[in-house]
This record gives structure tokens, sequence and C-alpha cells, in this order.
């Protein structure tokens, strides 16, 4: 068990107070810089791709983890950002100022279904965001002269600043500097005056309001913020896929961007990038899986969605704090050993209080 | 003039009358009590001055503003804080964040300051740090500093509700029934409490209370509801006296 | 264009079997959600669930029809029933997001194992009734739309003269209000709510038997869910009545958003209604608001 003691209140501020901490962050980015000479260009690819849906997953986590809003269509927001970016570059704007066009464009249709959302919270909420999605996804579909449909829109390659970043390695590098952009952005953030504003709409309005939050105005900034994160990853996704078709940004993106912060444990920015690896990664879990498993089995088209809802049903049942939660007991366990009390974190059981009446 | 004023202040809602017609005012300085019956329209009271509610008529001043004018958030500016009956914390922040959030009418703006962690906005939150601590080392908060609010014990967090209120640095503070729940040793801890909050740091107390000896112990006026109308008005041991609280309580 | 009563009123009359269809899905997700305070977004894989389970026994056992509809309404509120027991009683309490994220989790696994059982090719449903059509004087409407009004009618009737006038549906609506004031006055909310759960899943089992005629058996079927949830939220998210009121009205507007309306509004009309809704009326055409208390 190990205390810390502190001197001045900044001391209090420092992100990484000890120094195992700084040496193993230190080590995990150096590990990602050396990891695309080393790794074959498949898995150099495949965690462009993780990088992508984890700054998504920071997006959705400042809604859903941050302030409470419930989203079921994360990936509308996605859509717009990859539609908007690959539009613009389709017309001649340069790759820098499309992305931060992308931004701003998707931070607009949040503020579109934010300033409405006001009045609504919880399932409603969620309700409302799905139906966004879905016609979201629509309006691609259909919108045959600016989107091409279903057969679909091609993306160019980046270009920053005269370099052609058409290669996994660059594309590799890009992804990588704009999560950790991203992230430290969101670290101070949400230590911030605002984040905790954002908390405090989270647990209890009446609260906020009494304090002097504007609630209306907090949950609408959260949605514009979240939104366009989630349209910025858009923009890399687009990118990613090279080819965009309404399909990609289905019910399924959506569920899996929900699932990753859910699993990776609400309210924690690093839960979302522990979610976001896990579900990136189990599609291939599953078919590295697939081998060891009886035939019958893994030839089987719905082995997958199934994984998908065992491993959320197992975290929502066991370990409801997620990926998070479960980092949290392991560093308590092993920082209190062998004094660790299970009973630490054990939640108090609580009877059905009716959400209804809210 | 006095500090607060509550002027005929008529607020219904859902075929119900809350409150009728209700006048009283409160001096700079006083601890005012306001007890009633179950129902009376004590807590309304104060949702009528947090804005929650817009009374149907009358005038509410607070320094001789009519905050009835006043938008929900811009209540906390004024200088006026609050409790709640049933606690209404940050449950899954820390003591210390619930108390830095006391003080957000002070933290707006700087969002940009904050995104970069520039040299300003740290001084800003460790001056707020510093304002925070104070508040802890009046209510022995410092065992708990770093606890999630969720895991302490409920009279802890009401220290907590209270610090939160404080920490707003406010003229006016309204308690929505501070006792509810305290055992008799934290119900005196709290009695010393709000004598200090008055006499060190010149705040005006409003509380709804149920616990006599309380309010007997604290307040210098307490006013007596029922069914959203004054019943009485006096020191503590004339309301006690007046036939119609008697009845009032004891039903007729 | 001239408006052709003829074909007003065969627009209606689908739109009614459709909207039935919408609304009674949307009828088990209020009863349990009533109840347990469950979103159940597995609705839609048990009324799959259903479909699968009718096609094997009519088409690979040789059942009789009748005898099926009834053995998969009691497969499937079983299945419910189980799905209530054994997992998602064991949340009670929790927020209601981690209902709907349970709940999603078993609509995924529901789903992948009913691909893994059948495959993922879709089917016709024989029943005695399949491409029948019947005469309503010029209005033609098929057998199939028919027996989901009727069915749906029964059924709505059931439910709620089930929850209003008997001991049962007292209990019930207690449990839904407060569980453990409930329990504490000695109703057995743990078996109540399995109840509920069986009862709704044998409704999901119904809609399954119901809808597979006038489509084909497919995993796709599961997306209605979205219609009844829109259905449900234009009820006012808790009323029985509501969700079949929303269920027919979504129904209608599709129908005839389908005629009137440029092409493709059909597919998505009942979320922009849906949002239009919650934006003017947050709780719903039918909810009441309720403030929190403070």
């Amino acid at each position: 068990m190990r205390f810390r003691y502190h001197t001045r209140y900044s001391d209090a501020r420092k992100l990484l107070p000890w120094t195992e901490g700084r040496v193993a962050y230190l080590l995990l980015v150096l590990a990602l810089i050396a990891a695309p000479f080393v790794l074959q260009r498949f898995w150099v690819g495949e965690l462009s791709y993780i990088f992508i849906l984890a700054i998504a997953s920071l997006g959705l986590m400042i809604l859903k983890g941050y302030t409470g809003q419930v989203s079921l269509g994360p990936a509308a927001f996605v859509a717009i950002g990859a539609y908007a970016h690959a539009l613009m570059l389709d017309a001649g704007v340069p790759f820098a100022v499309s992305l931060c066009l992308t931004l701003i464009i998707s931070g607009a249709a949040g503020l579109m279904i934010g300033l409405p959302a006001i009045r609504v919270s919880g399932l409603s909420l969620a309700m409302m965001t799905l139906a966004f999605a879905v016609i979201v996804e629509h309006v691609l579909g259909r919108w045959k002269t600016l989107t091409g449909g279903f057969s679909g829109l091609p993306v160019e390659t980046p270009v920053l600043f005269g370099f052609r970043l058409g290669t996994p390695t660059a594309f590799y590098f890009l992804c990588l500097a704009i999560l950790i952009i991203t992230l430290l952005g969101l670290v101070n953030l949400m230590r911030g005056p605002k984040g905790r504003a954002f908390v405090a709409v989270r647990d209890s309005e009446a609260a906020a309001w009494g304090l002097g939050i504007d609630v209306a105005r907090t949950r609408v900034e959260a949605f514009v913020l979240s939104s366009a994160i989630l349209g910025l990853s858009g923009a890399l996704m687009a990118h990613h896929v090279q080819h965009l078709t309404p399909e990609g940004f289905g019910l399924l993106l959506s569920l899996e961007l929900v699932l990753m912060v859910v699993i990776g444990g609400l309210g924690s920015l690093r839960g979302a990038l522990l979610g976001a690896v896990l579900i990136g990664f189990l599609p291939r879990l599953i078919s590295m899986a697939k081998p060891l498993l009886p035939a019958q089995v893994s030839a089987q088209f719905g082995l997958e969605i199934f994984a998908y809802g065992l491993v959320l049903a197992v975290f929502v049942l066991f370990e409801p704090r997620g990926l998070e939660g479960r980092w949290q007991k392991t560093k308590a366990f092993l920082t209190s050993f062998p004094v660790y009390r299970r009973d630490t974190f054990r939640r108090q059981k609580t009877y059905m209080r009716s959400e209804r009446l809210k | 003039m006095s500090l607060f004023e509550f002027d005929a202040v008529t607020l219904s809602f859902g075929g119900i009358t809350a409150i009728r017609n209700l006048s009283f005012h409160v001096e700079k300085g006083e601890i005012f009590a306001i007890i009633g019956p179950n129902g009376a329209g004590k807590t309304s009271v104060l949702n009528v001055v947090s804005r929650v509610f817009d009374p149907n008529e009358g005038q509410i001043r607070f320094d001789g503003r009519d905050i009835t004018k006043v938008p929900r958030k811009g209540v906390a500016d004024l200088g006026i804080a609050r409790t709640f009956q049933n606690l209404e914390l940050f449950e899954r922040a820390s003591v210390i964040d619930n108390l830095r959030l006391g003080r957000h009418r002070f933290e707006r703006g700087g969002t940009w300051q904050s995104l970069f962690n520039l040299p300003s906005h740290g001084r800003r939150e460790d001056e707020a740090r510093e304002a925070v601590e104070a508040i802890i080392d009046l209510l022995d908060l410092s065992p708990w500093r770093e606890a999630m609010v969720g895991s302490l014990p409920y009279g802890v967090r009401k220290v907590v509700e209270l610090g939160r209120a404080l920490a707003l640095e406010p003229k006016l503070l309204f308690l929505d029934e501070p006792a509810s729940g305290l055992n008799s040793e934290e119900t005196r801890d709290l009695s010393f409490w709000i004598e200090d909050i008055r006499r060190d740091l010149g705040i005006t107390i409003v509380m709804v209370e149920h616990d006599m000896s309380l309010v007997s112990a604290v307040a210098d006026r307490v006013l007596c509801m029922n069914l959203g109308s004054r019943l009485a008005l006096g020191t503590p041991s004339e309301v006690q006296a007046n036939a119609d609280v008697i009845a009032a309580y004891l039903g007729t | 264009m001239g408006l052709d009563p003829v074909l007003l009123a065969q627009l209606t009359l689908n739109g009614i079997a459709t909207g039935a269809i919408y609304g009674l899905v949307a009828l088990g997700l209020v009863l349990t959600y009533k109840a347990t305070e469950v979103l159940n977004f597995a609705q839609g894989d048990l009324l799959v669930a259903g479909a699968f389970i009718g096609w094997a026994l009519i088409a690979l056992g040789g059942v009789p029809y009748p005898l099926a509809a009834v053995i998969t309404v009691v497969a499937v509120g079983a299945l419910a029933c189980g799905l209530e027991a054994g997992v998602v009683r064991r949340i009670a309490g929790q927020p209601q997001f981690s209902g709907v994220m349970l709940t999603i989790a078993l609509a995924f696994m529901l789903r992948g194992l009913i691909s893994m059982v059948f495959g993922p090719d879709s089917r016709s449903l024989p029943t005695p009734f399949t491409g029948q059509t019947v005469w309503l004087g010029p209005v033609a409407i098929s057998a199939p739309s028919l027996v989901v009004i009727v069915v749906a009618g029964f059924v709505t009737l059931l439910a709620f003269g089930l929850l209003r006038a008997t001991t049962l549906g007292v209990a019930i609506q207690a449990a839904s209000q407060n569980q453990l004031a409930a329990y504490l006055s000695g109703i057995p909310v743990k078996r109540l709510n399995s109840f509920v759960w069986a009862g709704a899943g044998a409704v999901a089992g119904l809609c399954g038997l119901l809808l597979a005629p006038m489509t084909l058996v497919d995993l796709s079927l599961w997306t209605v869910l979205l219609k009844a949830l829109a259905a449900m939220v234009l009820g006012g998210f808790g009323s029985i009545p509501g969700a079949l009121v929303g269920g027919l009205l979504i129904g209608l507007i599709e129908q005839f958003s389908g005629v009137f309306m440029p092409d493709g509004i059909k597919d998505i009309v009942a979320y922009i209604v849906l949002i239009g809704v919650l934006m003017l009326r947050p709780h719903g055409l039918f909810g009441e608001a309720h403030g929190r208390r403070v």
C-alpha cells in the first residue's frame, strides 16, 4: 500500500505521479512507435484500425461515460465525418483543412441532434439517437448523387504537407498521432472544470443547477464534443476502408462502439481505450480460436455475433465497471497484497428505485 | 431592507397549492428555521427559490433583486446555495471533486486553457484547491478527501453536501432537513457547524427541519407552515407554545 | 390525384395489419418494462426464435399448424422465463442502461445460436392461411394479415384485462412500482417477474408465427423490434393501450407515406415521427410528465 504525500497543490495535478507509471507509458509509446517496423503489414493495418476505434470510443465515452447521456447511434456521426471528409477531399480541399472542417461539420450534426435532445434523457434519448442513426444510414444509401449510394464512394489517399500517406506505416503513424493528441486533450479537459461539470450533470441534474451549472447547455456541449470526435474517427475510417458504403456505418458499428465504452468501463478514458482494444481484436481472437473449436461450431456464421453477446453479457453481469474496474482491482490487489479485501470494491445491494419517474 | 424577502408568493401545480400567499423575511446574519408537518410546503419554498418552479404570484427578493426573474443557473451566482432533503451528490466523483464543483461559479470559462493545460489553468486549479481545503478543515472531512462519495456512510455524505454548498461561498444558505438521518452525536456536531458558519463565515442560514432540538438550539426565529400558508412566526419558544402549531402537529 | 376510396381503405387495412404486429411486439416490451424495468432488446430475437421453432415443427416435424403454434408459444415463453430467472434477475436494481446492455447481449447470443442451428438461409412458413386472400367488398386483405389483426386485438384485451381486473395484475403493478415494498407485503416478486417475462416471451413467439407468413422466416425479422420501440415511445413508454395505438399509428403512417410521399421515405418515416414526437412531447403521445422530486 502506498500513499501520496503532497507538499504543494500542484503535486495533485500531476498525471503520472509514480516513476513506474511514467516508465510504463514511455515503454508503451516506444513499443507502438517500433511496432510497424516489426509487425507484418496486416497487423499494422489492424492496429491502425484499433487506433481509429479508440478515437471513436473516446468520443462516445464523453457522452455516455461522463455526461450519462445514452446514445445507441454513434455510428451516425462516424458516418457523417467519413462522408464529409471524403467529399471534401474529392472537391480538392487539403487534407489537414478537411480534417478540421470534418470536426466542425460532425460537431454541428451533434448540435442538430443535441439541441432537441435537451428535453429527453435515459431510454427516450437512446431511442432518439437510434432513430437518427437509422435515418442517416438510409439517407446515405438513397442520396446517390452525393454519396454514390450502395455502390460506394472511393476515398483519396491522404496527403499531409506534400507527403502522400499511402503506405500502411505512414497511415499508422497518422492514426497514432491523432489518437494521442485527442487523448491528451480529453484528459486535460476531463480533469478541468468542464469535465467536472459533465460529471455533475450525469450524477445529479438538480444539484448541478443549484451550483450554477447550465445543465441544458452542458448536455449539448457534451453532444457536440462527442460527435466532433466521432466524426474525426470517421475521417480516418474513410481512409482505412478506402471505399465508403452505408452498410459500414450501420447498427452493428453503433453497437460495437457502445460495447467498447461499456466493456471498457463507463466514466474512464482509459476504459474507452481498453474497450476499443478488446472489441477491435475480438474478430481476430475468434478467427484464431476457430481451429481449436469443433468443426461444426467453427464453420458457423453466427459464431462471431454470439461471441460479442457472450463477452458483453459476462461484463454486465460480473464486472459492471468493465476493464477499467478490473484494472483498478488488480492494481489494488497487487499494491495491498497480502491484505487485499475483496469487499473494497463490493457494490452495495440496491433495491429497484424506479428511474421511470425521473 | 432585509437580505431575503418572500413576498406574497403563491405556487400551485398539478391541482395542488403548495404555497399559499406566503410572506416572510430573513435578516442578514440570522438563522431562520422553517418547520411544519409533512406536505406543508417547506421544500417547495426552497424549490421556488432555486427556480425549480416558477411561482404563480408574488416576488422573492434577495439583496433587493427579484430572483423570480433570474434564470435557474443564475441563482448560484447571486450567492444562494442549498442542500437537498434526499442528498443530491455527485456519487461517482471524489469528495474533492464534489467540493470543487461547489466552486463552479468561479470556474466558468478557461476551457481552452484547461484543454492545453496552460500554466494559468494550473494556478486557477491550485487556488480552487486551496479554498476547498479550507472547507475540508472546517468540516473535518480530511479522512475522506479522495474517497468516492458513493462509498461513504450517510452521515459523512450529509456533511459533504453541506461542504459543497459552502464552497459556493454563499451569502445565503438553504438547508433542507440537515439533521434527517443523523444520529444525536452527528446532529450535535451539525448544530456547532451551523453556528460556526454564521459566526465565522458570516453566512445567513435558512433551514427546513423537523428536529425541534436542533431548531431550538440554533434558530433565531421560526416559521411554522401548514398547507402552504404561514401558521406562526416567532422565536422557537413562542412558536412551540402557539396553539395553532400544536393543533396542526397533533391534529384536532 | 383524386383520392380513391378503395385505395384509402386498402391502405388503412394494410396499415392496421402491419401496425398490429408492431403494437403486439411493443406490448411485449411494455410488459417486461413495466414489471422489471428492463427494456428488452432481445424481444426481436425471441420473435425470430418463435418463427424458426414454428417452421421446424411444421416443415421438419410435420406437426399440424394449431398444435405447432401452441408448442411454439409455450416454448418461447419458457425460453424468456428462463432468461429472466437465470440471467436478467441478477441485475435487478442496477441502472436501466445495464438492462439495455444485458438484453442486447442476450439478443446477440440468441441470434448467433439461431443462425448456428438453422444456417443463414431464409425459408417460408407454411400455414393453412398462407397465400390466401379475403375480400371485404372491394378491399382485399391477405389472410395472414387478417389473422394478425384478430389475434392482436384479442391478446391486447387479454393483457389489459389481466393487469386491470385480477389480483395477479394488481400484484404485478405493485411490484412494478416498488419491488422492495411489494416483496415485504408478501408478493412473490421474483416469481411474478418470471411470469411476466414468460408472458412477454409467449407474445414474441406468437408475433414470430404471425409475422413469418407475411414475409419469410429469416434472421432479419428481429428488425421489427426497432419499429416496436418507436411504437412504444410514441405510446408513452409504459402504457399497454399506448403501445398498441403507437404501433397502429406507425403502421398507418408507413403505408400512407409509401404512396403519398417520395420514394424511400417509407422506410424511415417511423423514425422521423419518433424524433418529432420526442422533441415536442418528450413523454410520448399518451405519457404523463413526472417531475422528479428533490
